[in-house]
């Protein structure tokens, strides 16, 4: 393999990776409040879709399409979707204390369903030949990159090649590793994943914290489904296009410890993973072996993290858990 | 003026009657005992002081002001801090993180500067703290030590401590006190829930006494004596003394030789534990809460099949059967009468969800060739426990987590002793009970003995283990360091053995 092969490789892996990276940032956050939102993949596609119906009647408008509204209306579709859904999760689990594990799976179902839904619609009203559907214009605006970039080699290949929802992933990344660790807002958020019961003694409203963390979770996630649309497939939305990333992403925050700042490696390592099949040679017979990388990874990564002792590592302790105050 | 007056206080979960008009108060600079047996409403009222429940009537005065208090933040703002029995910290913070944990300023965070802070409060009232430690390497007492400091931290001027000595040894009791007082003189007003009498006369100024959630009186304690305290908290005259007979003709029934264990992360949990129990004779273990005792009457049951050493079951018939490496079942095939009611009772003894009959077939369900279960057999011992232990529930068939605590554990050793064993271990078998419960279980543990079963009782109160026992054995982070004869040993001998580290004698104070 030669030096563009190998910057083709890490480029293509960065993209394959970043979904996964805003799903799992979402994640994490969401998991720091001690609800574990399995409707992750779910909210993936719903922000995905909103962003393509915004996208769609913007491009189909007939004005002309202005770049800086190509992004921000789909940006603010998606946004949307990704909240009212994250609502639903929270009004369902925490307001009315139904069992996460339930809400969560139906809401990935739903979410699923809902694109699939909305996306042949759209196709349906293009009365289009092909069963998907293409915003260039939008995803042209969406996949600038800088202009040196291109200029400077290998370098502009690995680093600056890319739209600025990759950029954005990490900044978001970063800030939340910040946030979590090293302010009060972050201390009291993981003291409600840890042990609501004592945050609530302490005069923090619970609630409050796993509303907000769940459904900025949620929206920072809903932006993983978008960059898949409009960065990754260029604007082109086919039904289950999006794929099994969404539960990726949930391995993604074991694989990271529930650290934010891991998970930028680990993304970016499942991305590769999700890819290597395109650039070794193996007879196509063995390729689903290769194919199967990331899934054995995560495994593998489950049966480790198990079996580590050190306290700090584990998931937060009442992950999973509805909060009552009052029960006896 | 009065720091705190609760006047008429009422609260109510569902049908259940927690507190009914309950009336309080307590000045700066006094320690306030709140008497009570479990279930007698101490916890909920002082929880409505503290915000986490809101009273359904009655008004709450601070400093003469009439105040509502709707959370724990209320609470804070009143400079009202609560340590609760169940300590509310986060494992995985430090000391520091967990005493800042839910404060709002608009300073800037900065664990540095609250360490200091932390450290200087620490000095002022004498306690020892390490600011950076982990909660989960702390023990109790030091846990104990990060709730005050926190509840400090923020300016408490009134502290409510809801059971603070139940974990504690003597040593770290009397520390507590010393600190406490010191608080007191420090112009602080301090209420403290217990039900153990000796403690309400040795730590408080005045004492209220609840019964059933109900206000009986309040009390200086200067003017009072133990049993006038034990007369208005239960209601009625109780002999507070457990009859104790001579052991007959006692027989080694179970030897323990050599007993080691250790944990999955390889650290020694019994370390050469030997000792004998005889038929006849309640055998205490005494000891600081987590220093072995679970695991080692779990290792005689059969539960940690890792254990080294003898364990080593003689039967009346003088027959030796080695209990080494055996399941629980394998020793019941081999005809070893072993009862064990252990520590967490709708953990590892009886499942909560499922009714009274049906727990009592988890000790029979092997029983008969049917396919099919036979339930009567069960039933008809459900129904006697019931009526011979005064089991308070609306059916058989109520599920027993709905039971309260003491009844809880009343089917359990009942159904435990129903199985007429020669060795019965009991764990805590009267943590969390009332003062009636506890003297039932106190009873049936001598019936037992009177019977010639030997029984094994890890207990957290001294003053009954050196009533109930013939002999006391105590335990010491997994090493045995003295088994003494429970009719002439003191309280302070045993709390010294307690804390005795293995090869160095620890000074205490």
């Amino acid at each position: 393999m030669d030096v563009n092969m190998v910057a083709q490789f890490i480029s293509r892996a960065v993209l394959q990776g970043t979904p996964l990276l805003y799903g799992a940032t979402g994640e994490i956050i969401t998991e720091k409040s001690g609800n574990l939102n399995l409707g992750i993949p779910g909210i993936m596609y719903i922000g995905a879709i909103s962003g393509v119906i915004g996208g769609f009647f913007y491009q189909n408008s007939g004005s002309e399409v202005v770049p800086f509204l190509a992004v921000l209306i789909p940006l603010l579709c998606c946004l949307l979707g990704s909240l009212l859904t994250s609502l639903l999760y929270c009004f369902l689990t925490i307001t009315l204390k139904a069992n996460q594990n339930v809400t969560g799976l139906a809401i990935t179902t739903f979410g699923v369903g809902f694109g699939n839904f909305f996306g042949g619609s759209l196709i349906k009203i293009l009365k289009s030949d092909v069963p998907y559907l293409s915003l260039v214009k939008i995803a042209k605006a969406f996949k600038t990159t800088f202009d040196f970039g291109s200029d400077m080699g290998v370098f502009g290949k690995i680093f600056l090649s890319y739209g600025f929802m990759v950029y954005l992933a990490i900044i978001i990344a970063v800030i939340s590793g910040f946030v979590l660790k090293r302010t009060k807002i972050g201390l009291h958020l993981r003291a409600v994943g840890e042990n609501p019961a004592t945050a609530d003694a302490a005069g923090i409203s619970v609630n409050t914290y796993k509303y907000l963390a769940t459904c900025i979770g949620g929206m920072i996630a809903g932006l993983g489904g978008l960059f898949y649309i409009m960065d990754y497939s260029n604007g082109i939305w086919s039904n289950n296009g999006f794929g099994d990333r969404g539960w990726l992403a949930i391995a993604i925050v074991i694989f990271s410890i529930w650290k934010p700042g891991l998970s930028i490696v680990s993304s970016y390592l499942f991305g590769a993973l999700y890819i290597l099949f395109n650039y070794i040679n193996v007879p196509m017979a063995y390729l689903p072996l290769i194919q199967m990388l990331p899934y054995v990874v995560t495994i593998i990564v489950l049966i480790g993290t198990s079996v580590r002792k050190k306290r700090e590592n584990q998931p937060p302790q009442s992950l999973g858990l509805t909060y009552f105050r009052e029960e006896r | 003026m009065n720091a705190l007056e609760l006047k008429n206080v009422t609260k109510k979960f569902g049908k259940v009657v927690a507190n009914k008009n309950v009336n309080l108060t307590v000045k700066s600079g006094e320690i306030l005992a709140v008497l009570g047996e479990n279930g007698s409403g101490k916890t909920t009222l002082m929880n409505m002081i503290a915000g986490i429940y809101y009273p359904d009537e009655g008004e709450i005065f601070v400093n003469g002001n009439p105040v509502t208090i709707a959370s724990p933040k209320d609470a804070f703002d009143l400079h009202i801090g609560m340590i609760h029995q169940h300590f509310k910290l986060v494992d995985i913070f430090t000391a520091t993180e967990n005493i800042v944990l839910g404060i709002k300023d608009k300073k800037r965070f900065n664990l540095k500067d609250a360490e200091k802070k932390v450290i200087e409060i620490s000095s002022k009232y004498g306690f020892e703290i390490d600011p950076k430690k982990k909660i989960y390497e702390m023990s109790v007492s030091e846990k104990q030590t990060v709730e005050i400091v926190k509840v400090l931290y923020r300016g408490a001027d009134i502290l409510i401590l809801d059971e603070p000595t139940a974990v504690l040894t003597p040593q770290e009791t009397e520390k507590l006190f010393k600190v406490l007082k010191k608080m007191r003189d420090d112009g602080k007003s301090i209420i403290i829930i217990t039900h153990k009498m000796h403690e309400v006369l040795s730590v408080s100024d005045r004492v209220t006494i609840l019964r059933r959630g109900e206000y009986i009186d309040t009390v200086a304690t200067a003017e009072t004596n133990e049993a006038e305290l034990t007369e208005m908290m239960v209601g009625k005259r109780v002999s507070l003394n457990i009859d104790r007979s001579e052991p007959k003709n006692p027989v080694d029934r179970l030897v323990v030789n050599h007993l080691n264990l250790k944990n999955s992360e390889n650290v020694k949990i019994l370390d050469d534990v030997s000792f004998t129990a005889k038929s006849g004779e309640i055998l205490g273990i005494a000891g600081i809460a987590g220093s072995g005792q679970k695991e080692l009457l779990e290792s005689i049951a059969g539960l940690h099949t890792s254990a080294q050493g003898e364990i080593t079951y003689i039967d009346p018939q003088n027959k030796e059967i080695n209990l080494m490496e055996k399941t629980p079942v394998q020793i019941r095939e081999l005809g070893v009468r072993l009862s064990f009611v252990p520590e967490d009772r709708l953990g590892m003894g009886l499942v909560g969800n499922m009714d009274i009959i049906d727990n009592m077939m988890l000790r029979s369900y092997k029983k008969g060739k049917s396919m099919f279960l036979d339930r009567q057999p069960p039933k008809k011992l459900a129904k006697s426990i019931i009526d011979e232990l005064e089991v308070v529930t609306p059916s058989a068939t109520t599920p027993v987590r709905r039971l309260s605590g003491g009844n809880v554990q009343k089917v359990l050793v009942g159904r435990e002793i129903a199985s007429s064993p020669t060795v019965l271990m009991a764990a805590y078998p009267v943590r969390g009970l009332d003062i009636n419960s506890s003297y039932t279980i106190y009873n049936l543990l001598n019936e037992q003995k009177e019977n010639g079963v030997a029984v094994i009782f890890v207990g957290e109160d001294l003053d009954v283990l050196l009533e109930l026992c013939d002999r006391i054995l105590v335990i010491s982070s997994g090493t045995v360091s003295g088994i003494v004869d429970g009719r002439t040993a003191t309280k302070e001998g045993v709390g010294l053995l307690m804390t005795k580290v293995k090869g160095a004698k620890e000074n205490e104070e």
